[in-house]
């Protein structure tokens, strides 16, 4: 009941902050231009590197959109007054990392048409991507919840999320890069399962550890 | 999680605080303050800018932890039964403890549910009604003024509905109007027979509600006593502490 509470919170304050998500989702596409412009005119090579751009994107984006849904919660001290009530933190944390998690697989999802317009990239099973697409967005979305609470009270906290995001999130990256590819330009070996199951696996262990250790990072 | 006057351990104190301390870095804001409030009882806590005033209703509140000494509230051990203490307590800092970009009713009503409390709007706009706010419930809390955001908080402190009650300077931002509110809020705490500590510099507003006084400076307690013994004008600032411990 708590978790549900905590979801419908984050979940509406999403919503009121929207114009955010537009704003990353602008940061999205624009990093996906950019890398179009540095592989050059080769449209094999673009084809060859969209899902590696795609997801590379969609992690630079993801410190902008995970560190301002944090903001909210310090801008009056409002996550101190729920845990006051007293409300658990690992409900808090659930309720932030899934609706952050739908936010982050949004923006993938919305970044995909561009990426097939810029890199020619063909999707022959867009329901596929689209699991991938959200299961890679749970991998980002618990280690960065938990990261932009720890960096939300830092002088550099601009910085200091993406340096403690993104060595935690390299697998990850490489398991979802590695699945899209496969969805992207061909599974000859059938090895796409073995990646979705991997990259499952380390969803299933940020979810498990970051919810343990959200109560220690938002607690004194 | 509902706690009206007679819960938590009935024979304890409201409060109880023995060798508390609590620093900051190398600074301590807080030190050795030994505390006994009465349940049902309404505190002021007084002192100078900085003496610890803040600081200690935090501690109470399990806003913080203290660095030594204990503190019980209600009953309940701050450090190793600190949802109890949240359960019993409700504290009106500093920040509003809202969501900027939320409306004032969905402040409250996400308050409401964490509490596991009814949430209808017209409820918690009649609680609005009572901080002044009716007409503005719908708006985002962003477009508040600072005294806006301080009546808002105090309806989250009645929706509360806690055993005991901090208030960290309840007259910061308000006017005239506002006084009288906190006033209102402090008369029907006391008939509720809830445990009220009230953190002031104010000490002319509320006085004449409160039971006790208790005078911090640097972070001791350097006066107890009656309420009304207090003096009305500048007293934290006016070196009672000195004259009443001497």
């Amino acid at each position: 009941m708590t978790l549900v509470t905590a979801l419908r919170k984050d979940a509406l304050l999403q919503w009121r902050t929207r114009a955010r998500f537009l704003a990353v989702l602008a940061f999205g596409a624009v990093t996906l231009l950019l890398f179009s412009f540095a592989a050059g005119p080769d449209a094999a090579s673009l084809r060859r590197h969209a899902p590696g751009f795609l997801w590379l994107a969609l992690m630079l984006s993801s410190t902008l959109a995970l560190a301002e849904t944090f903001q909210a919660e310090l801008e009056q001290r409002a996550i101190e007054g729920l845990l006051l009530l007293p409300a658990s933190p690992r409900a808090l944390f659930y309720g932030k990392a899934v609706a952050n998690a739908a936010q982050l697989a949004l923006l993938g999802l919305a970044l995909v048409p561009l990426a097939v317009v810029l890199y020619d990239a063909p999707v022959p099973r867009p329901a596929a991507l689209a699991g991938v697409i959200v299961l890679g967005a749970a991998g980002l979305s618990a280690p960065g919840t938990l990261y932009a609470a720890m960096s939300s009270q830092a002088r550099a906290r601009q910085a200091l999320l993406p340096l403690l995001l993104f060595p935690l999130v390299v697998p990850v990256l490489l398991s979802a890069v590695k699945a899209t590819a496969l969805l992207t330009t061909g599974d000859p070996m059938g090895q796409l399962r073995s990646w979705l199951m991997l990259l499952a696996s380390f969803d299933a262990v940020y979810w498990s550890l970051c919810g343990l250790f959200f109560g220690r990072v938002v607690e004194e | 999680m509902s706690a009206g006057p007679g819960a938590g351990v009935p024979s304890a104190p409201a409060v109880e605080a023995d060798g508390l301390g609590r620093r900051y870095g190398r600074r301590w804001a807080l030190v050795d303050v030994a505390l006994r409030v009465p349940r049902g009882a309404v505190v002021m806590v007084a002192g100078r800018n900085g003496s610890g005033k803040s600081t200690l209703l935090r501690v109470l509140a399990t806003a913080i932890a203290p660095t030594r000494g204990r503190a019980r509230v209600a009953g309940f051990d701050v450090t190793a039964e600190r949802d109890e203490v949240r359960g019993r307590s409700a504290l009106l800092a500093h920040a509003s403890y809202t969501y900027e970009a939320l409306s004032a009713l969905e402040n409250l009503a996400i308050t409401a549910r964490f509490l596991g409390r009814p949430h209808g709007r017209e409820a918690l706009r009649a609680l609005l009604g009572e901080v002044g706010l009716a007409e503005r419930g719908d708006d985002a809390v962003e477009t508040f003024s600072a005294g806006m955001r301080k009546r808002l908080a105090l309806a989250r402190v009645r929706l509360q509905q806690a055993e005991v009650v901090l208030l960290d300077e309840p007259y910061g931002q308000l006017d005239p109007p506002g006084f009288r509110l906190v006033d209102r809020l402090l008369g029907a705490l006391r008939e509720q027979g809830r445990t009220v500590l009230m953190a002031t510099h104010l000490l002319e507003r509320g006085a004449d509600l409160c039971d006790l006084g208790v005078v911090l400076e640097g972070g001791r307690v350097a006066w107890t006593g009656p309420a009304a013994d207090l003096p009305g004008e500048g007293v934290a600032a006016s070196g009672l502490a000195e004259g009443a411990a001497s």
